[in-house]
C-alpha cells in the first residue's frame, strides 16, 4: 500500500536526521569517557576503559562547578525578572488600544534584532560604571534585552486566546485587578508562561558573547569556563567534553517537562 | 478587535520600559556617542561628526565582511528553510514517538552556543573526531583549520545541524493546525501528494514560515559565537563575519569610533533586510 | 451514480471492543435507491459523521460491507469510490482562485480543458459565482467559500454521490434558506444521489425524501418526513422531531385503553397487554383543551405567531399542546382530550404496533 510505503519512508527520513543530531553529541559524551591518553591515543568509536574521572575532575573542583552555579543564578534570575515585567506588558498589549501602543510594541520586537555584538562594549561600560560588573545581575538584565520582547511577544499571543469576558465578569465579582491577575488570569495563561519561561532559560542559557564579556570571576558562567581553561591547561580534551556533556543536560531536563506545551508555542509563531 | 481605549495600561508598560531603556537605550545612545567622536586616549573625545560612518561604509575590510555575511546567511535560508519543511512532513504526528522525537530534536536548540562550536570543532578534527577522521579515511583532504572551503562547510553543516530543527518545529506546528478535513477533501478531488503540499500545506504554513525566515536570517546575520569557537574567523579572514569583525574591532583593537558606526550601520541593515521579507512575504500573503 | 447498501454494517474505533458503549456504530443495514435526496439526523455523537466517512471511505467499518451499486466497495480508497464530500467548515484551497478551486477536482482527472473550462462556468452559475470566478478564495466570506466547497462537489458529472456533512453550520440564517433552496433544486435537476447529514431536524424534513434518524450508534428509524412525524418508531424520534417534540407519558396499557395518572382514556385501537416499560405518546397539535380527559396544569403560554403552545405538566410530566391561531383558548381549563387515532403506544421506547382489528 502507497500509505505503507510512505510512512515508512518518514522512518527513514527522520532516523537519517536524527542520526545526523545526535552523533556529534554522542562523539561527546564518548570523549567525556575517556582519558585524554586514550583520546589522542588510539580512535575508538566508544571508550574502551570507560571512566567517570572527567566528571569527577568537575565536580570536586569549584573552579569548575561554580560555573554551573553561576550560570543556573542569572539564568533563572532573568527568567523570573523577565517574566514578571512581561505579563502586565503583555496583558496591557493584549486588553486595551492606548497612545503609541503599536509603535512601542513594534520597537520592543526591534530589540530581539539587535547583534549582541554591538552591545557587548557599551553593556560593558554602563554596568563598570554602575558597580554592577562581575555580577549576576547584570547578566540577566543584559539578557533581558532579547528575552524581555520575546516573552511579551509569547504572553501576548496566549493572552489574546483568554475571551475578555472573563475579566470584566471578575471586574463585577469585585475582584481589585491584583487579585484577578494573580488568582484567576495567570492560571488560564499557565501554559503561556511555561513556554515563555522556556524559551527565557533557553536563550539566556546559551548565549556566551555578552555573559562572558560581563564576568570575570564571581559570576563566570560554565560556557566561559569553558573556554578559557582550554588555553590554560593545554587541551584537556576529556574534561572538556564532560563539561560540554554537563551544559547540555539542563536543557534536556527542561525539554523534557515542557515537551507538550512546546508545539503549542510553535504554533503562535512567536519565538 | 475592538480593544478598549485605556492609556493608564502605560503603567502596566512602564516596568518593561524602564528595563528595555536600561537595557537597550542606554547602552545604544553610548554607541552613538561613541560613533560621531573621536579620541587621543585619556578619556579626552572631540566631535567626528559623520567621519567613522564614512569610513566605515568606505572600508573594503567590512565590505568583505558583509559579503561573506550575506553569502553565508543566503547559503544557511537556502538549505535550513527546505531542509526544516522537508522534515517536518516527515516527523510523526502524534503518540509517544512524536514527543520523542520533538524532544530529540530540540536538543541541539538548547545547547550553549560556545559548546555547540566545541562539539563541531572536536568533531571535525582529523585526530581525534569522528567526521575529521572518517572523511581522512576515505582519502579525502579534509582540514578546517587551513582550508577556507573546509572551513565554510564545517560552519555551514555546524549551523544545519544547530538551527534546522527550530524551522522544522515551527513547521510542524503550522501542518498540525490543519484540520483533517482538508487531507480528506483532497483524497476525494484526487489531489497528487505534491498538490497537497502545495495547495494546503504550504499556504497554511506560510505564517510560521515568515517567522521562520525572519528568525533565521536574524541569527544567522549575529552569529558569533560558534564560527568563534571553530574556526576563530580564519583561515585569514575567509569566516570573519560582521559580529566576529565587530568584535574584534572594539574590544580587539579597542577602535570604539569605528566600531560604533560600524554597529549602528549592522543594527540597520538587519532591520532594514527584515522589514523587506516581511513586507515581501505578507504583501504575498495579502493579494486578493 | 448508484444505489448504495449497507450491508450489516458495524463500527467500532477501539481496536477490540468488548462492551456494547465501545461501538460507535451497532449493526444495521439500509439500502439507498440511487438518485435519492437522504438525510442522516442525530444530535451530534450519535456516530452519522462515522458512518458518512465509511461511505466516503475515509474510514474502514469494523464489520460489514459498503455496496455501490452491485459492488463491493468496502476496501476501496476515497478516490476510488468517485464520491463527492462538503464538510462542516468550508475547505477551499486557499492560495488558488475560485476558478482553480471548482477546476481542481476535474484537472486531476485529466479531463480536456475544454470541458474543465465548460463545466465550471455551468457550476458557477448554478452556485452564483460567476462574478468572482477570478478572486482568490482566501479573501472570500465564509458563505462564499462553503459555496465553492459546494461547487467543488458538484463539479464531476458522473460521482456516485454527493456527501454533505453538515454543510450549513457556519451560514448565516438568511443565506441558509437560500442554499438548501438551491441544493434542493440541484438535485431535482442533476438527480445525483445525495446524502446530508444534520443535527437539524428543519433542514433534515426539507430537504431529504427519506430521512434516517440515529441516536447512540444505532439508526432508529429511516423513513418519510411524514411518517417520522405521524409514526415515530422511537421514544427518541418522537422527541426529537418536531417542535416541540411529542408528549410521552407513563400508562397502563389493557386492550383499547390506557390508564395515565387514575384516568382511563380510549386508544382507539386494541393492543396486546406488554410487558415492560410502557408510555403512550401523542403530537402536541393532536391534543385540546377540555372539560374532560386528564388533568393538566398549565405552567406558560407561548404565541408564536401562527399557532401557540401552551407549557404544562400531565401527572407530574412536562405535556405541550400546540393550539391553531384561530382556536380560541378557554380562560380556565385543567384537563386535554387527546385524539385517540393519533395516540402511540411504546415499549421500553419503542413503538409497538397495534392488533390487526381496531375494537
Amino acid at each position: 500500500m502507497t500509505a505503507r510505503r510512505a510512512s515508512i519512508g518518514s522512518a527513514v527520513v527522520m532516523t537519517l536526521y536524527l542520526m545526523f543530531l545526535l552523533v556529534p553529541i554522542y562523539w561527546l559524551v564518548n570523549m567525556s569517557l575517556k582519558t585524554n591518553a586514550e583520546i589522542t591515543g588510539t580512535f575508538s568509536l566508544y571508550p574502551l576503559n570507560p571512566t567517570l574521572n572527567n566528571y569527577r575532575v568537575i565536580l570536586t573542583d569549584p573552579s569548575w562547578y561554580m560555573g554551573y552555579v553561576n550560570s543556573l543564578i542569572y539564568v533563572v534570575m532573568n527568567t523570573a525578572l523577565s517574566l514578571a515585567v512581561a505579563l502586565p506588558a503583555a496583558y496591557a498589549f493584549s486588553r486595551y488600544r492606548f497612545l503609541g501602543d503599536k509603535h512601542l510594541f513594534f520597537w520592543l520586537l526591534t530589540n530581539r534584532m539587535a547583534p549582541p555584538a554591538v552591545f557587548a562594549l557599551p553593556f560593558f561600560q554602563l554596568y563598570s560604571a554602575v558597580g554592577l560588573f562581575d555580577t549576576h545581575i547584570a547578566v540577566a538584565l543584559a539578557h533581558c534585552l532579547f528575552n524581555v520582547p520575546l516573552a511579551v511577544w509569547i504572553l501576548e499571543g496566549f493572552m489574546s486566546g483568554v475571551p475578555r469576558e472573563i475579566d470584566e465578569t471578575a471586574y463585577i465579582d469585585g475582584y481589585s485587578f491584583p487579585r484577578f491577575f494573580t488568582r484567576i488570569f495567570m492560571p488560564l495563561i499557565a501554559s503561556g508562561i511555561g513556554v515563555a519561561a522556556f524559551f527565557c532559560f533557553m536563550f539566556s542559557w546559551v548565549e556566551l558573547l555578552l555573559s562572558r564579556t560581563l564576568t570575570s570571576v564571581n559570576a563566570k558562567p560554565i560556557a566561559a569556563t569553558m573556554t578559557r581553561t582550554v588555553s590554560a591547561s593545554g587541551l584537556d580534551w576529556g574534561v572538556l567534553a564532560a563539561a560540554g556533556v554537563l551544559t547540555i543536560l539542563p536543557g534536556a531536563l527542561v525539554i523534557w517537562f515542557v515537551r507538550n506545551y512546546i508545539a503549542k508555542g510553535f504554533a503562535l509563531g512567536r519565538v | 478587535m475592538d480593544k478598549p481605549v485605556n492609556n493608564r495600561a502605560w503603567f502596566l508598560v512602564l516596568p518593561v520600559l524602564v528595563l528595555v531603556a536600561f537595557s537597550a537605550v542606554i547602552p545604544l545612545m553610548t554607541v552613538v556617542n561613541y560613533s560621531v567622536q573621536d579620541t587621543f586616549g585619556n578619556n579626552q573625545f572631540f566631535w567626528n561628526g559623520l567621519g567613522w560612518f564614512q569610513e566605515v561604509l568606505e572600508s573594503d575590510r567590512i565590505h568583505a565582511a558583509l559579503g561573506r555575511q550575506l553569502l553565508f546567511s543566503a547559503i544557511i535560508l537556502a538549505i535550513e528553510i527546505p531542509l526544516g519543511i522537508f522534515i517536518a512532513l516527515n516527523m510523526p504526528k502524534r503518540g509517544f514517538w512524536a514527543s520523542l522525537v520533538l524532544v530529540l530534536m530540540a536538543l541541539p536548540l538548547l545547547i550553549p552556543w560556545n559548546v555547540v562550536g566545541t562539539i563541531w570543532q572536536v568533531f571535525g578534527r582529523v585526530d581525534i573526531g569522528l567526521l575529521g577522521h572518517t572523511l581522512a579515511a576515505l582519502g579525502i583532504d579534509y582540514n578546517y583549520v587551513n582550508d577556507p572551503f573546509d572551513a565554510w562547510a564545517t560552519i555551514i553543516v555546524m549551523d544545519v545541524w544547530h538551527w534546522t530543527s527550530l524551522v522544522a518545529l515551527l513547521c510542524y506546528a503550522g501542518l498540525q493546525s490543519i484540520p483533517d478535513a482538508y487531507y480528506q477533501a483532497a483524497r476525494i478531488d484526487q489531489a497528487s501528494r505534491w498538490g497537497v503540499f502545495r495547495f494546503i500545506e504550504l499556504p497554511k504554513m506560510q505564517g510560521v514560515l515568515l517567522i521562520a525566515v525572519l528568525l533565521r536570517f536574524m541569527d544567522s546575520f549575529m552569529i558569533y559565537t560558534e564560527p568563534f569557537v571553530v574556526t576563530g574567523g580564519g583561515p585569514g579572514n575567509a569566516t570573519t563575519f560582521l559580529s566576529i569583525d565587530l568584535v574584534k574591532m572594539a574590544i580587539g583593537q579597542f577602535d570604539l569610533g569605528p566600531a560604533a558606526a560600524f554597529s549602528l550601520i549592522y543594527f540597520l541593515v538587519i532591520l532594514l533586510i527584515s522589514w523587506v521579507f516581511y513586507t515581501v512575504m505578507t504583501a504575498q500573503k495579502d493579494t486578493p | 451514480m448508484a444505489r448504495i447498501t449497507l450491508d450489516n454494517l458495524a463500527h467500532s474505533y477501539s481496536p477490540s471492543p468488548k462492551a456494547e458503549a465501545d461501538w460507535a456504530l451497532k449493526p444495521m443495514s439500509l439500502t439507498w435507491r440511487d438518485g435519492g435526496a437522504y438525510a442522516l439526523l442525530g444530535s451530534s455523537g450519535c456516530g452519522k459523521t462515522t458512518l458518512l466517512n465509511i461511505i466516503s471511505g475515509l474510514l474502514r467499518p469494523s464489520r460489514g460491507r459498503v455496496l455501490f451499486g452491485d459492488r463491493d466497495v468496502t476496501d476501496l480508497p476515497t478516490a476510488g469510490r468517485n464520491i463527492a464530500q462538503v464538510f462542516q467548515f468550508p475547505v477551499v484551497y486557499d492560495t488558488m482562485t475560485v476558478r482553480q478551486n471548482l477546476a481542481f477536482p476535474l484537472k486531476n482527472r485529466d479531463l480536456p480543458a475544454a470541458q474543465i473550462a465548460a463545466r465550471v462556468e455551468a457550476v458557477a452559475r448554478m452556485i452564483g459565482m460567476e462574478d468572482t470566478l477570478d478572486r482568490r478564495a482566501r479573501g472570500l466570506t465564509a458563505d462564499a467559500k462553503q459555496k465553492i466547497s459546494l461547487g467543488r462537489g458538484m463539479v464531476r458529472q458522473d460521482v456516485n454521490a454527493i456527501l454533505f456533512d453538515e454543510p450549513l453550520t457556519v451560514i448565516d440564517p438568511q443565506m441558509k434558506w437560500e442554499l438548501r433552496t438551491q441544493l434542493k433544486a440541484l438535485h431535482r435537476e442533476f438527480g445525483h444521489t445525495m446524502i446530508y447529514v444534520t443535527h437539524d431536524q428543519t433542514e433534515a424534513l426539507t430537504f431529504a425524501d427519506e430521512v434516517v434518524v440515529m441516536s447512540e450508534g444505532r439508526v432508529v428509524q429511516a423513513g418519510t418526513p411524514q411518517s417520522l412525524f405521524d409514526a415515530p418508531a422511537h421514544t427518541f424520534v418522537g422527541y426529537f422531531i418536531g417542535s416541540p417534540g411529542m408528549n410521552l407519558l407513563d400508562a397502563e396499557v389493557q386492550g383499547t385503553t390506557a390508564r395515565v395518572a387514575g384516568t382511563t382514556i380510549p386508544l382507539g385501537r386494541a393492543y396486546q397487554a406488554p410487558r415492560g416499560r410502557v408510555q403512550i405518546g401523542i403530537r402536541p397539535d393532536a391534543v385540546r383543551p377540555s372539560a374532560e380527559g386528564l388533568p393538566f396544569r398549565l405552567i406558560r403560554a407561548e404565541d408564536v405567531g401562527h399557532h401557540r403552545i401552551l407549557r404544562g405538566e400531565v401527572a407530574g410530566a412536562p405535556f405541550n399542546l400546540v393550539v391553531p391561531e384561530d382556536q380560541p383558548i378557554p380562560a380556565t381549563f385543567d384537563r386535554v382530550a387527546l385524539d385517540p387515532t393519533r395516540i402511540g403506544v411504546f415499549v421500553d421506547d419503542w413503538r409497538i404496533e397495534p392488533l390487526e382489528r381496531a375494537a
